[in-house]
């Protein structure tokens, strides 16, 4: 169970790393990242199974995070899109040479 | 019995996920995620972590993603079906790098030294029964992380604040 | 004998860099004030000779023997290497000195009147005082880097000097290949001092020659490099064989320069080189069977070249190579005496012969400028008959002339006889055969001397005139202050030989009847013994006898017979001829022709050497500069600019691509952690 559970969360990692690398659309690219935070909380509480409560008390943590910084992360694309009529990835290319 | 529940539920979630990366439409993707969610979810009971469980569809699927539904509305997004899938050069090296991830880490999750089994279930297990789940989570919580706990709220404070400043309109 | 501290020593070195300074300030900021540097320029020449002969009469009174250095301040010190600056005063050196200063400052006064109406006149006794000084550091020099100094001082005054009259791109090209022909020269001379200062660890002369005969074997390869390479650059300096091609052209500079550069003074500085460093080629025979053969064979090579000459310095230009190389002859035949006293004898009356020359073409010069006629002032075709019109110029030039073909009693008979006869008394011994054929170059040569001075007398001054009738109203004698300096060097040309009598002559009746005896000799014993002794203890000897037999009397009497004979035919084969001015005059034929364009020489050096190095030097810039080094710095200029280019395009500026990289960190991380 807890080899397997870490092979799946592993491999819901990568695949939310695929979604980020191959993904234009903003929101979408945040929803992997989500995805990927989630991966991360199964392999901790997968973990917690053999060491102990420690491992959930970090997903705890984790969770608020990620629900902070979703919330903050809309925003900024909120304000964006209000400047730009786009969540295109390709158009946000201010840091570009 | 377990064991088959936990493969049914695996491949919900590896459904879930494939579908979120793949879809066209943002709207689809995000219903895929909240089956992956879900999914996981369930997991985390069979796992032993049922507060986690609580809190995973309560706040992941239940507030997290309404509010990127809301953005997507917000932002009327769900009308364009047009691809944002990047060319076939990023494809592979996307796939290629996710693939080299998955085989890092799990290939150190096989080998049966690097996890010791220190009976974490049990005391898991014998912590529940003593107190609640609820409990088992919240005695660690505010004895032993009682700081990163307050820093914690700190944060959601000044996430509130930022999302509130960053979203509003000009004044 | 008291020790001798000669005074002022350093002020005969310094007073004509002083005269430099003025006159060259005077050049530039007054060029038209032709009075400071017609005192200060003869001037400073002037009293560094009054103090010079006042050194050489302490030297005479106090007996000195050994070198006298006087060290000024240290120049270089860097590791074993050790040279001063320091003033060497011996009997050499103040022989050297007297005729540098002597006849330096008489060609000083013949220029006051040559150059007056130059526009450059500051400039050119700048240039001249310049010279001084660099030639008196070389002779007066302790050590072979100061003397080296010295000589690649008047390499450059002789650059200076030839190219003069810049404006015209023939002459300042004379003075180019004058100096870059020197250059090779100099080569050997800065190989041969690395290789002394290998082997002995010093460059002072007083240490050098103590330590050689210790350091280097008899006839050893080491010794034997060191001195053909100094023998190269003193056939750069001196204008022998194989270098010897700047000479002629140098003749584009002013009369007087030739004179004091071309004749007395620079061209000497190998024949002194030579004779200074006599220790080392006393213990190498065969670079002094070489010295004397590359004499022997530029004496009659030059003289050949003289006899088809119009230009009448030409011919004398000629003429210096041919007598240079009978210095040659005398010193690497090892009568390190003899030489120098050719040289100095020569100094007078070849001196005298380009003054002379000099005063010619000025007036040839002036008679052409007022009729306006563009004929050439230096042709002897166009001149003539100009005994009537020079007089003093004619008596003195043919004194010279008696002194350069070895006629008794004048001082080219005793050197060029002694230096033949010793050429002839060292015909012993491994190279015998040698020697022997170099006595018969000697020989052959001198008779053609005597031909072709003779013909440049007749052609210049006998005969009729042919520079045109309008001309000929114009043609005067020079003024006193040029033909005061002619006569006193032809004063010193009559007695000059009477320093150094042999003594078998001086027995002699009719041709001993003259004061004083051996005595330059004797003079110059201090500084020769050492090679001499070195020469006779590895076996040198001399014999008392000619080649073919008979005593030095006997071939005394032959070749002043001989001389004087060859001036009679030559008088009659080239008073007989009819000549037409040189417009006028046919080209040479056949070979005559050959010996006219100088066997070609010019054009073969041109042919093996100048345009293969040109070649090499093109393609070397194309390729080696312009390809590969152009190459390799635009390269590396382009290969930043590429990786700049490169890495600039990893900054899409969008997230997709920043996360990917992250990933490929985290990989890289993950890879080093596990399999590390």
């Amino acid at each position: 169970m807890l080899t397997q559970s870490m092979i799946l969360a592993s491999l819901l990692f990568a695949i939310g790393v695929a979604g980020v690398i191959f993904r234009r659309n903003a929101i979408i690219l945040f929803l992997c990242i989500e995805l990927m935070l989630n991966a991360v909380n199964l392999m901790f509480v997968a973990l917690s199974t053999a060491i102990g409560i420690q491992g959930q008390v970090f997903v705890f943590f984790v969770m608020t995070v990620a629900a902070a910084e979703a919330a903050v992360g809309l925003a900024i694309i909120i304000s964006i899109f209000r400047l730009r009529e786009t969540v295109d990835m390709k158009d946000f290319n201010l840091l570009r040479w | 019995m377990s064991s088959l529940l936990w493969w049914i539920f695996a491949s919900m979630a590896i459904g879930g996920a494939m579908g979120t990366v793949t879809r066209r439409s943002p709207v689809a993707s995000l219903l895929f995620l909240v089956v992956s969610f879900f999914s996981i979810a369930a997991i985390y009971v069979i796992l032993g972590a049922h507060f986690i469980a609580a809190v995973q569809v309560i706040v992941y699927a239940g507030a997290i993603l309404v509010l990127f539904l809301f953005v997507i509305m917000l932002l009327n997004l769900g009308h364009d079906y047009r691809s944002d899938l990047r060319g076939g050069a990023w494809m592979l090296a996307g796939s290629v790098a996710a693939g080299l991830i998955f085989w890092a880490i799990a290939s150190s999750a096989v080998q049966p030294a690097s996890v010791p089994d220190l009976g974490g279930r049990q005391s898991i297990d014998a912590a529940v029964q003593q107190l609640n789940a609820v409990g088992a989570i919240a005695e660690p919580l505010f004895r032993d992380f009682a700081v990163p706990f307050e820093l914690t709220s700190i944060l959601l404070l000044v996430a509130i604040v930022g999302a509130v400043l960053l979203a509003k309109r000009r004044v | 004998m008291e020790a001798f501290h000669p005074t002022l020593l350093w002020a005969i070195v310094l007073l004509p860099l002083v005269g430099f300074a003025v006159n060259g300030l005077t050049a530039f900021a007054a060029p038209d004030r032709k009075s400071i540097p017609t005192w200060i320029g003869p001037g400073v020449v002037g009293l560094a000779f009054v103090i010079a002969v006042s050194s050489f009469f302490g030297m005479r009174a106090a007996g000195v023997e050994e070198p006298v250095v006087q060290t000024l301040w240290q120049w270089i010190a860097v590791g074993g290497l050790r040279i001063d600056a320091a003033l060497q005063l011996d009997a050499l050196s103040i022989v050297m000195t007297l005729v540098v200063t002597g006849v330096g400052f008489l060609i000083h006064v013949f220029s006051v009147g040559y150059m007056r109406e130059d526009a450059g006149y500051a400039r050119y006794f700048a240039y001249l005082n310049l010279f001084v000084f660099f030639m008196l550091l070389l002779v007066l020099g302790s050590s072979f880097p100061l003397m080296f100094v010295g000589w690649e001082g008047v390499g450059l005054c002789s650059y200076l000097l030839i190219g003069f009259w810049f404006a015209d791109r023939e002459k300042a090209d004379a003075g180019k290949k004058a100096f870059i022909v020197n250059r090779i020269g100099d080569f050997g001379f800065l190989i041969a001092m690395f290789m002394l200062y290998a082997n002995i660890g010093s460059l002072d002369f007083v240490t050098v020659f103590a330590q050689a005969p210790a350091t280097f074997a008899y006839g050893g390869a080491a010794v034997t490099a060191i001195t053909l390479f100094l023998f190269l650059g003193a056939t750069g300096k001196s204008a022998q064989i194989p270098l010897y091609v700047w000479l002629p052209d140098a003749m584009a500079g002013p009369t007087p320069v030739s004179a004091l550069i071309h004749a007395a003074t620079m061209v000497t500085g190998g024949v002194y080189l030579v004779a200074r460093a006599g220790v080392l080629f006393s213990l190498a025979p065969i670079s002094s069977v070489v010295v004397t053969g590359v004499g022997a064979l530029t004496a009659l090579f030059a003289a050949t070249i003289g006899l088809m000459q119009y230009d009448i310095k030409k011919v004398l230009a000629y003429s210096t190579v041919s007598q240079l190389g009978y210095m040659f002859i005398g010193v690497g035949a090892g009568a390190y005496a003899a030489g120098i006293f050719h040289l100095m004898t020569h100094a007078f009356f070849k001196a005298l012969l380009f003054l002379g020359s000099g005063a010619v073409i000025h007036s040839m010069h002036e008679a052409f400028h007022h009729t306006h006629k563009d004929w050439d002032a230096q042709d002897m075709r166009n001149m003539g008959g100009l005994r009537h019109h020079m007089p003093i110029t004619w008596v003195t030039m043919w004194i010279a002339t008696l002194a350069i073909a070895g006629v008794w009693p004048f001082a080219g008979f005793f050197s060029k006889d002694e230096i033949i006869w010793q050429v002839g008394a060292h015909a012993v011994g491994p190279f015998a055969a040698w020697y022997r054929v170099y006595w018969v170059l000697a020989l052959t040569a001198a008779v053609l001397t005597a031909f072709y001075m003779t013909r440049l007398m007749v052609l210049t001054f006998h005969g009729e005139n042919r520079s045109g009738d309008a001309e000929r109203k114009h043609l005067h004698e020079v003024s006193p202050v040029m033909w005061v300096p002619l006569a006193v060097l032809a004063g010193l040309a009559t007695v000059g030989g009477w320093l150094n009598v042999p003594e078998a002559i001086s027995e002699t009746p009719v041709l001993g009847w003259l004061p004083g005896s051996e005595w330059l000799h004797e003079w110059l014993h201090p500084v020769t013994e050492a090679a001499d002794g070195l020469a006779a203890a590895n076996g040198v000897s001399v014999v008392d006898a000619a080649p073919f037999g008979g005593g030095e009397v006997l071939w005394a009497v032959l070749s002043v017979a001989l001389a004087l004979g060859t001036i009679m035919v030559a008088a009659s084969v080239i008073g007989r001829r009819k000549y037409r001015p040189a417009t006028e005059s046919p080209a040479p034929r056949g070979f005559a022709a050959v010996l006219y364009h100088k066997w070609y020489v010019d054009e073969i050096y041109d042919i093996v050497v100048v345009r293969p190095v040109l070649a090499i030097s093109r393609s070397l810039s194309r390729i080696v500069d312009g390809f590969l080094i152009d190459g390799t710095v635009n390269g590396a200029g382009y290969v930043s600019r590429a990786f700049g280019w490169v890495g600039s395009r990893m900054q899409t500026g969008q997230v997709n691509t920043y996360a990917f990289a992250l990933v490929g960190g985290v990989l890289i991380v993950i890879a080093l952690v596990v399999f590390g």
